[in-house]
């Protein structure tokens, strides 16, 4: 759908296209968590619509992602379908991860997304790893790795730095900077605050981005792929962004000033990208209630489509603990082909 | 705390204040402690009354700060360290295992680790696989640490100052589903050495502890409606293990049923039944059952989860099992 829109269409119209489908998205979900239909820790990305947009826009389709518990958007844009992401959430073994994960654990294979990682920090090895095997396997592809500004300060963060900048691998670590993590401002967890300067101590190219702005994301994202793509090893963008919500629907929100909120929310990525199509004329009001409806429509059918969707049946709980045959996966037999000399 | 009764976070906030006033040394330090009030409420409030110098917010560092505080309980002060939950707390293993647990021997008895290590375990509250896992039975493993498990209030608001004596590390382990628990504690001191009986009775033994204790009630209850009168243990003390209290009960009532919300292979579970083995053979008039979670990564989907760890029902239907044989 993404691709169609992008063919269509200019970039403004399909970035403006994505982020209003995250935005609609989660606030149905913020509706069906209230319902009780979506239980556990729900983590929404409204605000910060602008990164996923325009990070996965430099990306194709052959492209990796790995992310973080606060994925639905990034899952929505590299097109794994709505309907495998509620039906996910609601729990039901036509979710993305049969409804093993819910909304922390997105996980879709023909799409590459390998997931809603909930341990802080523990997405960025595998980022790593698929890029040593893309390496390894002569293919040149780029592997997107999301995380926030409080990943940095895990160990694995900067252990994964130095291991893609000293084998050069084709990482691009977007770094999601909300300015929080959970209740801790970045200030009072990171005695630098210049997140990509730190990145830059690694020897990672790095740059900070404005994360509110879609365009200037995708166009540091493009700019960073194609560098990847051309050899010169991992990059960091510091997308500097917002939430809007709370981190969590735990989350009483009790350590920011409301003021501050609603000062962010004047740059809210998705107002200010209509206001520029506007005043460029790439957009009128029929042409934004042609998006809304589009984008309402296949929400619906994604809550529909969960809403009917059979449960697992429960004598399967032990199932996907060891793989159902030994060659799942599509793994070649170990021996067939000889080791490259 | 209210005058009808308290929290089991209360009665933990009110422990972890209390020992605060009562030893300049105590600090409280971990992610989202302070301006949070910590990710289960448990320290809400005590950033105001203690000041951030001693409810200290961490980084997403939980190996270095559980290192530091390892440093800090070698250098004189007596830290109560905070990790979110338990799955994180793999992130700071080797400082655990490696160092707090490890020096006081290595050091050939020179530097003793008095250390607390709180942190949430358990599941039942579809966070699925990395939020939701009982690994207190792996801890318990490791020579050099005592493990606590608080299912009841008065746990809850006694075993941390006896904790912060002990000149060992100590982990409390808070199962997620007890701190709403409510109700009006006894007060008086706790020791941290021992398994307490909750309910007498000579047909079975169920052992359990944390998570798992209301549930080994209510069944016991249950069971009683059918003449089964279970006797109930909850061990508390997962390492050392008070033995003693075991024994005895078994020798009242020959038939054991081990309850558990971590993994059966390798576990705490195990260790238990092994134990009676050795120790109370010719006790025993039935093999002994163990009902534990199945052996999968905590799944999210309501169903998934509650068939995948002890259930009131599941624990009535495994108990009248091992009476029946
Ligand atoms: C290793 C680990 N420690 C703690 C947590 C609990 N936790 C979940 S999200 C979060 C904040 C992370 O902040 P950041 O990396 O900035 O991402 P954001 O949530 O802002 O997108 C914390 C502390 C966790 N999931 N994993
Ligand atoms: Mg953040």
């Amino acid at each position: 759908m993404a691709v169609k829109h992008r063919a269509r269409e200019g970039a403004s119209r399909d970035l403006l296209y994505q982020m209003l489908r995250i935005r609609r998205f989660e606030e149905r979900c913020v509706e069906l968590y209230s319902g009780e239909k979506i239980r556990g820790f729900m983590h929404l990305y409204i605000g910060e619509e602008a990164v996923a947009a325009g990070v996965c826009h430099a990306l194709t389709p052959d492209d990796a992602v790995v992310s973080t518990y606060r994925e639905h958007g990034h899952a929505l844009v590299r097109d794994v379908p709505a309907t495998a992401i509620m039906a996910e959430m609601y729990g039901k073994a036509a979710g993305c991860s049969r409804g093993r994960g819910g909304s922390m654990h997105i996980f879709d294979a023909p799409h590459r997304f390998y997931g809603g990682n909930a341990i802080v920090g523990g997405g960025l090895p595998l980022a790593v790893g698929l890029a040593l095997a893309d390496r390894f396997q002569g293919r040149n592809r780029v592997t997107a790795c999301f995380f926030g500004d409080g990943a940095v300060a895990e160990g694995e963060f900067h252990e994964c730095l130095n291991l893609a900048a000293l084998w050069r691998l084709p990482v691009l670590f977007a770094c999601e900077n909300n300015l929080y993590a959970m209740g801790t401002a970045l200030a009072r967890s990171h005695a630098e605050t210049d997140l990509a300067l730190r990145a830059a101590s690694y020897d990672v190219v790095a740059w900070p981005v404005d994360g509110m702005d879609v365009s200037a994301v995708a166009d540091s994202a493009s700019r960073a792929a194609e560098s990847i793509r051309a050899g010169a090893g991992p990059h960091f963008l510091e997308l500097r962004t917002y939430r809007f919500r709370a981190h969590s629907m735990y989350d009483p929100d009790r350590y920011r000033d409301k003021a501050e909120i609603e000062q962010w929310k004047k740059r809210d990525p998705i107002n200010a990208l209509i206001t520029r199509m506007k005043a460029a004329q790439e957009i009128d009001d029929d042409g934004l209630s042609v998006l809304e409806k589009e984008i309402s429509a296949e929400i619906d059918k994604a809550i529909a489509f969960a809403e009917q969707a059979p449960v697992e049946p429960v004598e399967d709980l032990a199932r996907f603990v060891y793989s159902d045959t030994p060659r799942a996966g599509g793994t070649r037999p170990m021996g067939a082909v000889e080791a490259a000399p | 705390m209210s005058e009808t009764g308290t929290t089991y976070r209360e009665a933990m906030r009110e422990a972890i204040r209390e020992a605060m006033r009562r030893d300049e040394r105590v600090f409280l330090m971990g992610e989202d402690v302070g301006a949070y009030g910590g990710c289960f409420a448990v320290s809400l409030g005590l950033l105001e009354e203690f000041g951030p110098e001693r409810v200290r917010d961490t980084p997403l560092s939980e190996s270095a700060f559980v290192g530091a505080g390892i440093g800090a309980a070698l250098g004189g002060m007596r830290p109560i360290v905070e990790i979110m939950t338990v799955n994180f707390s793999l992130l700071a293993l080797d400082q655990i295992i490696n160092n707090a647990a490890t020096l006081l021997h290595m050091s050939g008895g020179q530097f003793g680790v008095p250390l607390v290590i709180r942190m949430t375990t358990g599941a039942g509250r579809q966070l699925a696989a990395q939020h939701s896992h009982s690994l207190e039975g792996w801890y318990a493993h490791i020579p050099g640490l005592r493990i606590l498990a608080p299912a009841t209030l008065e746990d809850a608001r006694g075993m941390l100052w006896p904790s912060l004596e002990d000149p060992d590390p100590v982990l409390i382990f808070e199962h997620g589903a007890l701190y709403a628990l409510s109700g009006v504690p006894r007060p008086g001191p706790v020791d941290i050495t021992r398994a307490a009986i909750r309910r007498s009775g000579e047909d079975i033994t169920l052992i359990a502890y944390g998570g798992t204790v209301g549930k080994t009630l209510s069944a016991a209850d249950a069971l009683a409606a059918e003449n089964i009168e279970a006797e109930v243990i909850d061990l508390r003390v997962l390492r050392p293990l008070d033995d003693v209290t075991i024994m005895r009960s078994v020798g009242r009532t020959h038939r054991v049923l081990v309850v558990d919300e971590g993994w059966r292979s390798g576990s705490l579970s195990a260790e238990i039944s092994s134990r009676i083995v050795e120790q109370a053979f010719y006790e025993l008039d039935a093999p002994i059952g163990r009902l534990c979670a199945a052996e999968v990564p905590i799944p999210y989907a309501r169903h998934l989860e509650e068939a995948a760890i002890p259930q009131v029902a599941t624990i009535i239907a495994a108990a009248r099992e091992v009476v029946t044989s």
